[in-house]
């Protein structure tokens, strides 16, 4: 069985747990709508100030919405026991970790990037700004969903990593938030917006190939006791 | 036959948990056609050293060797020809028995036909359930589901937490029946349980926890 095969099946099955149990993808795209909604609520609905907010506002906002999705990405697993087994696969644990992180990103990362416009639009945010958005947004949550990972393995095995998950995986979001937003605004105002998103796709390269192995050694770790 | 080196060897382990003593100066040899019970009371270290043995846990001191070799050298070789069955349910509730299964097979690198797997289900008593999602099943139905991976993942070692947790009478014999058939086949089984077993074949039991 090869490789590829295997990281389809594990894929696979996550994908179908997760549809099949809607909360764990559905709560926190509810929770970035609701909370970026709130925005023009409380600041008020005028146009030029929501406009120069609104990407980072909704930067942050993804990302609070990205961690709280990590949160569960391995709990599950590892009450069933069924994240053992994956511990024990024969295979290298490298591809295995980096299909339930792909997996992860494609129900969570994925639906709130392809939602994003439309909360661009209710915070105002200028059109040519909008498919930056959207790009900027599919490579950040993918890099965020990767560390997030990191931090989701090495809290799973405490009853309540909740806060200290954010504690770890919040100040490594930064630099994802700084460029993800600084690519938004550069292209309301005209200037070059490539180069923040390539060092956001450098920073996905950078995950792609290193997160998995922290996880993985995170993993052992918290299952070790 | 008899001068083969055995499979599974465990020289002086030793392992503690909060500063007790769990196993010190544990050592044992299993060969194929084994089966070894540990026993002992709740707490005495059976699930770690099970752990341990698995390669779940690294809170041991000692060595352990797998064919001659050195445990450490030959991870992937061990974890290809055995077979952990821990406490928890390992299954996802969300999913079918089949599909719980296929993945269990597609994670050891194995693929399984279905028909294969519908004959593990089909010989764990749960032919009539396989479709249906696991959060339906009763405990003991979703005890059977993981034991139907010792049908579908050929395995030379057997490491069984506590298999009897939730199943019925008959189904107790039925596993020992396997335990035995696999054992028949030059299977080795480590098992811990406080049921009485009764095989008919001779059993080996190691008692932990005597000291304390």
């Amino acid at each position: 069985m090869g490789t590829s095969t295997v990281m389809f099946a594990v894929l696979r099955r996550d994908l179908q747990a997760a549809l099949r149990r809607g909360s764990e993808w559905s709560n926190p795209l509810l929770f970035f709508l609701m909370v970026c909604s709130l925005f023009p609520l409380g600041i008020g609905p005028e146009r030029q100030q929501l406009a120069v907010l609104a990407p980072g506002i909704i930067w942050v906002v993804a990302l609070l919405a990205s961690m709280m999705a990590t949160d569960g990405l391995f709990r599950g697993d590892y009450d069933d026991a069924t994240l053992e087994q994956l511990l024990l696969s024969p295979l290298p644990l490298y591809p295995l970790v980096l299909a339930k992180t792909f997996g992860h990103w494609l129900v969570s990362g994925l639906p709130l990037s392809l939602l994003s416009p439309l909360l661009a639009t209710i915070l105002q945010l200028p059109s040519e700004g909008l498919a930056v958005l959207m790009v900027s947004l599919l490579l950040g949550t993918a890099v965020l969903s990767f560390i997030g990972a990191i931090g989701a393995a090495l809290t799973v095995g405490l009853r309540k990593g909740g806060l200290l998950l954010s504690l770890i995986v919040l100040p490594l979001y930064i630099p994802v938030l700084i460029f993800g937003s600084a690519a938004v605004k550069s292209a309301i105002d005209g200037m070059a917006y490539l180069p923040p998103l390539a060092v956001l796709a450098a920073l996905l390269m950078a995950a792609l190939a290193l997160a998995p192995l922290a996880i993985g050694g995170a993993l052992r770790i918290s299952v070790d006791q | 036959m008899s001068l083969s080196p055995p499979d599974l060897k465990l020289h002086n382990l030793y392992s503690e948990r909060d500063e007790r003593v769990l196993f010190a100066g544990l050592s044992l040899s299993v060969s194929a056609g084994d089966v070894v019970q540990l026993a002992g009371p709740n707490g005495s270290g059976k699930t770690t050293l099970l752990k341990v043995l698995a390669g779940l846990s690294s809170r041991y001191e000692g060595d352990i060797y797998w064919r001659g070799e050195n445990l450490i050298t030959q991870r992937e070789d061990f974890r290809q020809h055995s077979l952990y069955l821990g406490h928890g349910s390992g299954i996802k509730a969300q999913l079918t028995a089949l599909e719980n299964l296929r993945w269990s097979c597609a994670v050891r690198g194995q693929h399984v036909a279905d028909a294969d797997l519908h004959r593990a289900l089909t010989k764990v008593g749960l032919g009539e359930f396989i479709q249906q999602p696991c959060y339906s099943l009763s405990a003991g139905q979703q005890r059977r589901v993981n034991l139907a991976r010792l049908f579908c993942c050929p395995a030379q070692l057997w490491l069984l937490d506590e298999p009897f947790t939730a199943i019925d009478q008959r189904g107790v014999a039925e596993i020992e029946q396997w335990i035995c058939d696999f054992a028949d086949n030059g299977g080795m089984v480590l098992l811990t349980t406080h049921h009485p077993l009764s095989l008919p074949r001779p059993l080996r039991r190691i008692e932990l926890g005597g000291a304390s």
